[in-house]
This record gives C-alpha cells, sequence and structure tokens, in this order.
C-alpha cells in the first residue's frame, strides 16, 4: 500500500510540472508582447523595462518559465492589471468562496447522484428507473449557465423567495451560518450540481447493474440472503466507480463553476476568472489557472488513493 | 461473420465493418429505435432551418426596431419576442444555429482527426511514441475540460476561429485516450499478426485492418462529446469569448438578453432552451448509434 501511494504521487510530480508549463504558456500564445499582456495599456518607458527584467523576458523561453515557477513557489503570482494587487491576494480571497459553493454542490451531487443511481440500478427497467434516466438525460445535457438563469427567472423574479445573485447581505463576501447567508446560496447550488448529480446517477446505475448480473449476486440470492445485507454488497462493488467518477465530477465542477459564478456574481475564483478574461487582465487569468489546475491535479491524485483504499485489485495493477 | 478468426474474440465494442451490409444492420437497428429516431430528426429540423435561415426566418435577423425592443412572446411580426434592441428573436434563433453549431461540431471533428491520429500511433506503435504521447495528453487532461477551454480562449482573445481552437485542445485528449486503447487492443489481434507475418506493409495493416476496426468505437465516443461540446462552446461565447456582436449566435443571445430578465424574462430563457434541446439530441442520438453498434450477446 505504501509503495502504491509513493508510486502516485511520483507520477503526479510530472503531471503537475507540465500543467504549470501549460499555465505559463497562457501568457506566451496571447497576440502581441507578453509584456503588453502583462502591464497595463498606460505603463510608462520605465515600468516596461522593469517589468522585462523581473520577468527576465530578455532570457530564453525555458529560463522565463523557471524564474516564473520559482516566483509562483514562493506566492509571488505577479500583479492584476485590473486592481493594481497582488494576484495571490485576490485568488486566495476568492478560493474560499468557491470552496463554500464546491462543497455544497458537491455534496449535493454525490447524495442524490448516489441514491438516485442506486435506485434506478435496483429496479431496472421499471417505471422509477425510466424516471430517473428522464431526470439524468435532461442533468447531463442541459446548459448549467442556463439552467441558473432559469432559476433566477422562477425563484428570484417571479416568485421573489431568494436573492438573484450575491453572496450575503452586506456584499462583504463573509460567510456565516444564518438564513441570510444561505439563501444566497441554493440557487447556486442546484445550478452547479445538477450535471454532476446526474453524470453519478448514470455512473452508478450502470455498475449497479453490472454487479447484479455477476455470478455471486445469483449465488447470494440462491443462499437466501435477506435484500438489505444483499445491497451492502451490491453498494461496496459499485463503490470504486462510484467514487472515481465523483471525484472527476467535483474537479470538473470547479470549471462549471467560471460560468455559474458569473450569473451569480458569487466572488470565487470563476467569477475572478471572468473578470479577468473580460479585462484581459492575463496575469490574474494565468494565477487563477494555476491554483485551480494544481488542485484538480491534487484531487485526482486523492481520489486515486481513496479509490485504491476501497479496491484492493487496483493495488496490484 | 466475415473473415477467418473466431468472432468470439471480438470485444463488444468492436465489430467488424468489413461486412458489406454492416451498415446498413446498424442503419436498420438506429431506425428501430423511435427517441433516438425523433431526435435525429429534431436535429436534422434545426440544421436545415440554420442552413436555409435566408429562407426559413420571418425577419432580418440584424434589422433593429426601436418600437419591438424587448416586445413580449407573441407580439406580431416578432413572434418569439424582440432583443434588447428590437431585432426578432426567433429569426436570431434560426441563424444562430449557423454558428452556435458549427463552434460545437468543428471542435469534435478536429479532436476527432488529430486525436484519432495520435491515439491510433500511440497504440500501434507502442514503447517510447506511446508513452510520449500519452503523457503528453495526461497533462491536458488534468484540468477540467471547460476550465481549459475558458483559459485557452481567455488567452487568445475574442473570436469564433480562437474559440474553435481552444475547445479542439480540450477535445483531443480524451478522444486520444479512447483510440489508443482500441488500438492496443486490436493490434493483438490473430487477423492483424497474420497480416504483418504475411508481409503486409504498417501503412496497409494500419489502412485495412487496424483501422477499419476502431473507427467504429472511436466515432460513437466522439459523437457523444458533440453535447459536451454544445455547451462549453456556448458558453464561451456566453462569457464574450466567442463571436462579437451583432452576429446572432445563442450563447451570446443568452448573456445579452440576461441583462433584460426583470422586464421579459421567458424571451431571455429561449436561446438556452435551443443549446439544451441540442444538447439533449445529441445525447439522444449518439446513445441510439451506441445501442445499434452493439453487437448482441
Amino acid at each position: 500500500m505504501l509503495l502504491y501511494i509513493l508510486r502516485r504521487i511520483l507520477y503526479a510530480v510530472p503531471i503537475g510540472i507540465g500543467v504549470t508549463f501549460i499555465v505559463f504558456s497562457l501568457v506566451h500564445i496571447a497576440p502581441g508582447d507578453p509584456i503588453s499582456a502583462l502591464l497595463p495599456n498606460e505603463a510608462t518607458q520605465e515600468m516596461v523595462e522593469a517589468a522585462r527584467k523581473e520577468f527576465g523576458l530578455d532570457r530564453p523561453f525555458l529560463v522565463q518559465y523557471a524564474i516564473w515557477l520559482g516566483n509562483a513557489a514562493m506566492g509571488n503570482l505577479g500583479t492584476s492589471i485590473g486592481s493594481g494587487r497582488p494576484v495571490a491576494t485576490e485568488v486566495a480571497s476568492a478560493v474560499g468562496n468557491t470552496f463554500i459553493l464546491a462543497v455544497s454542490a458537491g455534496l449535493v451531487a454525490c447524495v442524490l447522484g448516489f441514491l438516485l443511481g442506486i435506485v434506478a440500478g435496483l429496479w431496472r427497467d421499471r417505471p422509477v428507473d425510466h424516471v430517473v434516466n428522464l431526470i439524468t438525460i435532461a442533468g447531463v445535457s442541459v446548459p448549467h449557465y442556463w439552467l441558473a438563469i432559469l432559476l433566477v427567472i422562477v425563484f428570484a423574479v417571479d416568485l421573489n423567495w431568494l436573492p438573484p445573485l450575491g453572496m450575503g447581505p452586506d456584499r462583504s463576501g463573509g460567510w456565516q451560518f444564518d438564513w441570510a447567508h444561505i439563501s444566497h446560496l441554493i440557487l447556486p447550488t442546484i445550478a452547479t450540481a445538477a450535471i454532476p448529480m446526474a453524470v453519478i446517477a448514470r455512473t452508478l446505475r450502470a455498475s449497479v447493474v453490472d454487479v447484479l448480473d455477476q455470478d455471486f449476486v445469483t449465488t447470494l440470492r440462491a443462499k437466501g440472503l435477506p435484500r438489505q445485507r444483499l445491497l451492502w454488497h451490491v453498494i461496496r462493488n459499485a463503490l470504486p466507480t462510484a467514487l472515481a467518477v465523483m471525484g472527476l465530477q467535483l474537479g470538473n465542477m470547479l470549471g462549471g463553476s467560471v460560468l455559474v459564478e458569473t450569473v451569480f456574481a458569487w466572488p470565487g475564483t470563476g467569477f475572478l476568472l471572468a473578470s479577468a478574461i473580460f479585462q484581459r487582465d492575463l496575469p490574474l487569468l494565468q494565477g487563477t489557472m494555476l491554483v485551480l489546475a494544481m488542485f484538480f491535479v491534487f484531487l485526482n491524485l486523492v481520489v486515486d488513493l481513496v479509490q485504491s483504499a476501497t479496491d484492493p485489485r487496483i493495488r496490484r495493477a | 461473420m466475415h473473415g477467418t478468426f473466431d468472432s468470439s474474440d471480438i470485444d463488444a465494442v468492436i465489430v467488424p465493418v468489413r461486412h458489406f451490409s454492416y451498415r446498413r444492420v446498424v442503419l436498420g437497428r438506429f431506425m428501430r429505435q423511435p427517441i433516438a429516431m425523433t431526435a435525429a430528426l429534431i436535429l436534422l429540423a434545426i440544421v436545415l432551418a440554420a442552413i436555409f435561415a435566408n429562407v426559413v426566418a420571418p425577419a432580418d435577423p440584424f434589422q433593429t426596431r426601436v418600437a419591438r425592443r424587448l416586445a413580449v412572446i407573441g407580439t406580431e411580426g416578432r413572434w418569439l419576442g424582440g432583443d434588447e434592441l428590437g431585432r426578432d428573436v426567433l429569426s436570431r434563433l434560426i441563424y444562430g444555429g449557423r454558428i452556435s453549431l458549427s463552434m460545437a461540431v468543428l471542435p469534435v471533428a478536429i479532436g476527432l482527426f488529430v486525436g484519432g491520429f495520435l491515439g491510433i500511433l500511440a497504440g500501434y506503435a507502442g514503447g517510447r511514441t506511446n508513452m510520449a504521447i500519452m503523457r503528453a495528453m495526461d497533462v491536458f487532461y488534468a484540468f477540467p475540460s471547460i476550465l481549459l477551454a475558458v483559459a485557452i480562449a481567455g488567452a487568445l482573445g475574442p473570436g469564433m476561429m480562437n474559440g474553435i481552437i481552444a475547445l479542439s485542445m480540450v477535445f483531443i485528449p480524451p478522444i486520444a485516450r479512447m483510440a489508443e486503447s482500441v488500438t492496443t487492443q486490436v493490434r493483438s489481434y490473430e487477423f492483424v499478426i497474420a497480416a504483418r507475418l504475411s508481409g503486409a506493409s504498417t501503412g496497409r495493416i494500419l489502412r485495412e485492418h487496424v483501422l477499419s476496426n476502431v473507427a467504429g468505437p472511436i466515432l460513437v465516443f466522439a459523437s457523444s462529446q458533440v453535447s459536451v461540446s454544445i455547451i462549453a462552446a456556448s458558453g464561451l461565447s456566453f462569457l464574450g469569448l466567442g463571436v462579437s456582436p451583432p452576429y446572432p449566435d445563442w450563447g451570446l443571445m443568452l448573456s445579452a438578453l440576461r441583462q433584460s430578465i426583470y422586464v421579459n424574462p421567458w424571451v431571455a430563457a429561449l436561446p438556452g432552451a435551443m443549446i439544451f434541446i441540442c444538447s439533449v439530441c445529441f445525447n439522444l442520438v449518439s446513445d441510439g448509434v451506441r445501442r445499434a453498434m452493439e453487437v448482441r450477446r
């Protein structure tokens, strides 16, 4: 087991390095001189020269990458063009807000997806399976930003039950466990959770059906195992697949949050990314991407390890 | 079954396409699925309407009319309402299919060619070539897909071409992975080994034996990505990273009409409904094709 963990971590290192390389290249695929992409338009000649030196833009590409990576490792992600504040500060204040939304949506997606998938798989080809199928097909196909707008139209504009945007009543961005804050969280949570919920349910249904078709289930049934105990065997065998897809979907939720956070003006990393694009603030784009992508790599690593803990066959491969 | 190999060697997803009536069998099985057929017909109607938009659309999608600004659904001459500049929403939805559907289908097509090529190359060559290609794919795979598209398009700047490039980068790695795993499987089959032993050139083996057997599964997988692509493509336009106004595009329309949800909420929901309908239909059609190609157990 320990050997497996070490091997997985070693495997994640080159992937992580590759990810930083792609994020670094973003500024260089932007049209025009990278220096003009990194500085505000009204920058003076001295500022340009100073930045050229700081980022080492007169040096070879790989040296620039090394300098940038070194700075990033020390927590220096450059300066935002839009606000003039350090990118690291901007990202740090947004990460927590995205985390709140991700945890809330992740819980909803995993619990609902898990239940729907198990129910549909156990009652295969019965009416309940068809209903779940309908829900999940709509779920995997829905543009989540459109779902977000629909939710606002129905629950904020028409019914006036829930706030249409923001994170709290005072616009300060702080989080508290009271109704004023939770009411702001409900609609973004539904919009973010829809797609992952449907994908989890579909995958779980397929693996429950697979498990039920296996010989050992027939044996268990033949020897008269009570239904509840049989259910436990099915869940136990479907769990590794479920965990894998849940992990992947949680990561994809980070991607989807760009659009949902934009609709709800939720002050998280996705909103930050959207405003970075809107203002062509490339240092901010780069920094936010770096943090999100590294988190995704880390999440994949954790998923692999948890999966191997629940399924010993993976460790031997 | 065609050929000399044992049919039990063939996996569920890999089917021999050399049988002369195979395509007709698949088509027949597809047409016997009412849901998939309905979805295919709806898509066909939307595509045809987009292609012949200049004939079908009731009004000029660019003509603004101040009096029809944010007209409600059912207004005469603006049957599905007017947008923020009084342009006909119905006509813009019909014309919008041109850009929105191209931006969804082209990236998957590019991903199919590039990813398919890389995957087959990696799978057939094996060894170091495989390592080099697949590890590079793993790095792109390490980004959440929409995030990668948004970042690349964000760096390149707005524009339809940039959006297509960014989305292609998203679809190349998963298609390459799929192609690699089927090719690795097919390569070890006896008929491929027999062809190699009988002196067939690598090009000939790839063309006649490998490609014909891996094309089906790769195509089915790629078709399942189109529904993802249309959501992502319109998402890019929604963020202002697709075509620029005044061109009609569903994502862009959704983003513009969103500003008026307090005045005219249901007109604002229409462009998103088009994206949703297309995405559902692409999903259903892809499911239907996969089911039609499955070898009956």
